[in-house]
């Protein structure tokens, strides 16, 4: 396994009317070859952004810090991503090097271009393939995902085909181009989960192949712990949690990911109840002071949550928490 | 055995689709259905997308055609053939049933407050003699789903997934029905906050003594939530039980796949399932003989040819295949 992407410092801004707004707040990490790291948190967590950031694919009110580093290894050395800036210099990380599928399938094909020609269109950008060659690897890659009769729905548009079978195509052209890294996000959550299993397995046995680096975006530890091999659990922009998908799963030690696990109904003890996360995750605009899981946490030890921002703690060499009181939080 | 509140009979729902003038087709998205909904329960409904789950639902609040059987209702006070029902019942059966809907951000008007939103069933239904009695009766089940009087102030934009489906839970209860159906009211929300609106939805349901039919595609919620599931396919009922002795002893085979699809928490328990191959057939094109035979690995040539009939051991928990037992059987586990 060799170094894919390291993310160093990140921190984002939005630049809005109602002034910064933070999105994402220093948050690093790292990626090797074939390796699938999990990132998981609610909605306005800040994980969607964060993965758009290692494609430098946020709106233009964007403001990165100047500490903020995202560094690509490619075969022709590292590059910095967020250095880039024309769409020339912009094509190793968008499709190139770094491709990405998106949660709704629908929304992501053209839907009056047929899908052989936006997959042809995109190699053609992207490689040096004649149209031949470009239909050929196309419908080899339609076959690959498990596509029946893949000549045929090269030609078809993106209405004529089921969920999960749009989901598959995405796949395919995703990965046509051949990229190191390939951010997934919510990928399986608009399916079936009959049809999400599936998916899952394809992506699985996709890595084995091609040896890339996955960043997996979900909100379900359930899906988590079938594919990924680390979990980041991100809250209000943070990282609050990291390590090894079993440690993470098995043996939280933030009280959020405690309260994550707790939440999701299992299905070998119907009795216990169901407990919430309580509350709602604060406006971006209201960033709670200290640390910022402090407004909804059940295990709040006075002042200090409130005014102190919880540094990361080494539980150990990879496993990752920011929280000032995770020793005492039982497991 | 406790009252019935919903009793289908044969209940089928089509829809014409295309073809010229001399051969309509018919698009049958419920078939042949026929259950109980016990007063006071909670009744889960699953399957895949368009195994005809949310076209059921409607058809029990009468908001899709019936083609063929019906549904009675009877809740004690009022009985209502649903195949056959006046205009007058009608008006009666929208005030006694209601629908809380899958996407919060979709349901709820931009433009009108969150008092307004609740209030509007009220207004058009008469419910209420004038403006102070209105504001009585929003205020009282706002503060059952926890929104404060501030919250009533405002427009849906302000709040997040949970508040806002908490918002639709109230516009559903104020007319006070007795019947609910959930079409998917926590799919499109956190885990965390699904959790919650779920023990919402539960308080409620035994607070005011309602029936829910729940619907879902999730089988860890509905195991968490219902007293009594009901398995669709292709439009067909074809496994229904209490809850537990569902997840102890699923016996069809469709059953038993939407079980081992749910990912596992274990990281070590992967790729252990057995899985399902393929996709649900489109309804225009139904198999012939068990709807599942073209997915179902333990089909026979009978299963191609003739169709399963729901068979009911008198416990309760009904399934419609013609293998089952010697499925249960161990060695074929």
């Amino acid at each position: 396994m060799t170094a894919l992407i390291d993310v160093e410092n990140l921190t984002l801004k939005f630049r809005t009317d109602e002034g910064l707004i933070t999105a994402v707040d220093n948050v690093s990490f790292s990626l090797g070859t074939g390796e699938v790291m999990g990132l998981v948190g609610e909605s306005g967590s800040g994980k969607s952004v964060t993965a758009k950031a290692l494609m430098h694919l946020n709106a233009k009110n964007a403001v990165y810090t100047p500490e903020s580093k995202i560094t690509l290894h490619t075969e022709s050395g590292p590059v910095d991503v967020l250095s880039l800036k024309t769409p020339r210099e912009l094509n190793i990380v968008r499709g190139g090097a770094v491709s990405m599928i998106f949660q709704e399938p629908m929304a992501s094909f053209a839907p009056a271009i047929s899908i052989g020609k936006q997959m042809v269109e995109q190699l053609q950008l992207h490689g040096d393939y004649t149209k031949e060659q470009a239909k050929r690897w196309s419908i080899e890659m339609l076959d690959r995902v498990g596509i029946s009769d893949a000549p045929k729905r090269f030609e078809q548009y993106a209405f004529e085909l089921s969920g999960g079978m749009r989901q598959r195509a995405m796949i395919a052209m995703a990965l046509s181009t051949q990229p190191k890294l390939l951010i997934a996000d919510e990928p399986t959550t608009a399916l079936d989960v009959t049809i999400q299993a599936q998916v899952i397995d394809l992506m699985k046995d996709l890595v084995e192949e091609f040896q890339m680096g996955i960043v997996f975006i979900t909100h379900d530890l359930g899906v988590v712990a079938q594919t990924a091999d680390k979990v980041n659990v991100m809250y209000l922009g943070r990282m609050i949690e990291e390590g090894p998908v079993r440690e993470v799963i098995r043996n939280p030690k933030h009280p959020y990911t405690q309260g994550l696990l707790a939440a999701l109904p299992k299905l070998d003890d119907l009795d216990s109840p169901l407990t919430p996360v309580p509350g709602d995750i604060p406006s971006p605009l209201e960033r709670p002071s200290g640390c910022v899981f402090h407004t909804r946490c059940s295990k709040i030890v006075g002042d200090i949550c409130k005014a102190a921002d919880p540094k990361d703690r080494v539980i150990d060499e990879t496993h990752k928490v920011a929280c000032h009181i995770y020793d005492e939080v039982p497991a | 055995m406790s009252d019935v509140l919903i009793r289908a009979k044969g209940l089928s729902v089509g829809f014409p689709i295309g073809g010229g003038l001399f051969k309509k087709q018919v698009l049958k998205a419920v078939d042949n259905v026929s259950l109980d909904i016990e007063k006071g329960s909670f009744f889960g409904l699953v399957g895949e997308s368009g195994s005809g789950k949310t076209t059921l639902g409607r058809a029990l609040l009468k908001a899709a055609p019936i083609t063929a059987g019906g549904a009675h209702y009877s809740d004690g006070e009022v009985d209502y053939d649903l195949e056959n029902i006046t205009k007058d019942q009608l008006k009666d059966y929208r005030k006694r049933a209601q629908l809380i809907f899958q996407d919060p951000y979709a349901a709820l008007s931009p433009r009108m407050t969150v008092r307004d939103i609740i209030a509007e069933p009220l207004e058009v239904m008469k419910l209420t003699k004038n403006r102070q009695e209105t504001d009585a009766r929003v205020r009282e089940i706002a503060a059952k789903c926890r929104l404060n009087l501030e919250h009533l102030r405002r427009f849906p934009h302000a709040f997040s997934g949970g508040q806002r489906q908490r918002i639709s839970i109230a516009r559903a209860l104020v007319s006070a029905p007795k019947f609910i159906v959930a079409d998917e009211s926590v799919a499109a929300l956190d885990v965390s906050i699904q959790a919650d609106v779920l023990n919402l939805l539960k308080q409620i349901q035994s607070d005011m003594g309602l029936t829910f039919m729940f619907i879902s595609h999730d089988l860890s919620v509905v195991a968490h939530t219902c007293d009594h599931v009901a398995v669709m396919y292709l439009g067909r009922l074809v496994e229904t039980a209490p809850t537990r002795k569902l997840f102890a002893a699923p016996r069809h085979p469709y059953t038993k796949a939407l079980f081992s699809a749910i990912p596992s928490l274990d990281p070590d328990d992967r790729g252990s399932a057995q899985k399902l191959v393929g996709e649900i057939p489109s309804p225009t094109n139904q198999p012939s003989g068990c709807k599942f035979h073209t997915r179902c690995p333990f089909a026979i040539d009978h299963c191609k040819q003739v169709e399963p009939k729901l068979e009911t051991d008198g416990t309760g928990h009904d399934v419609a295949c013609h293998r089952w037992k010697e499925l249960m059987a161990p060695q074929a586990a």
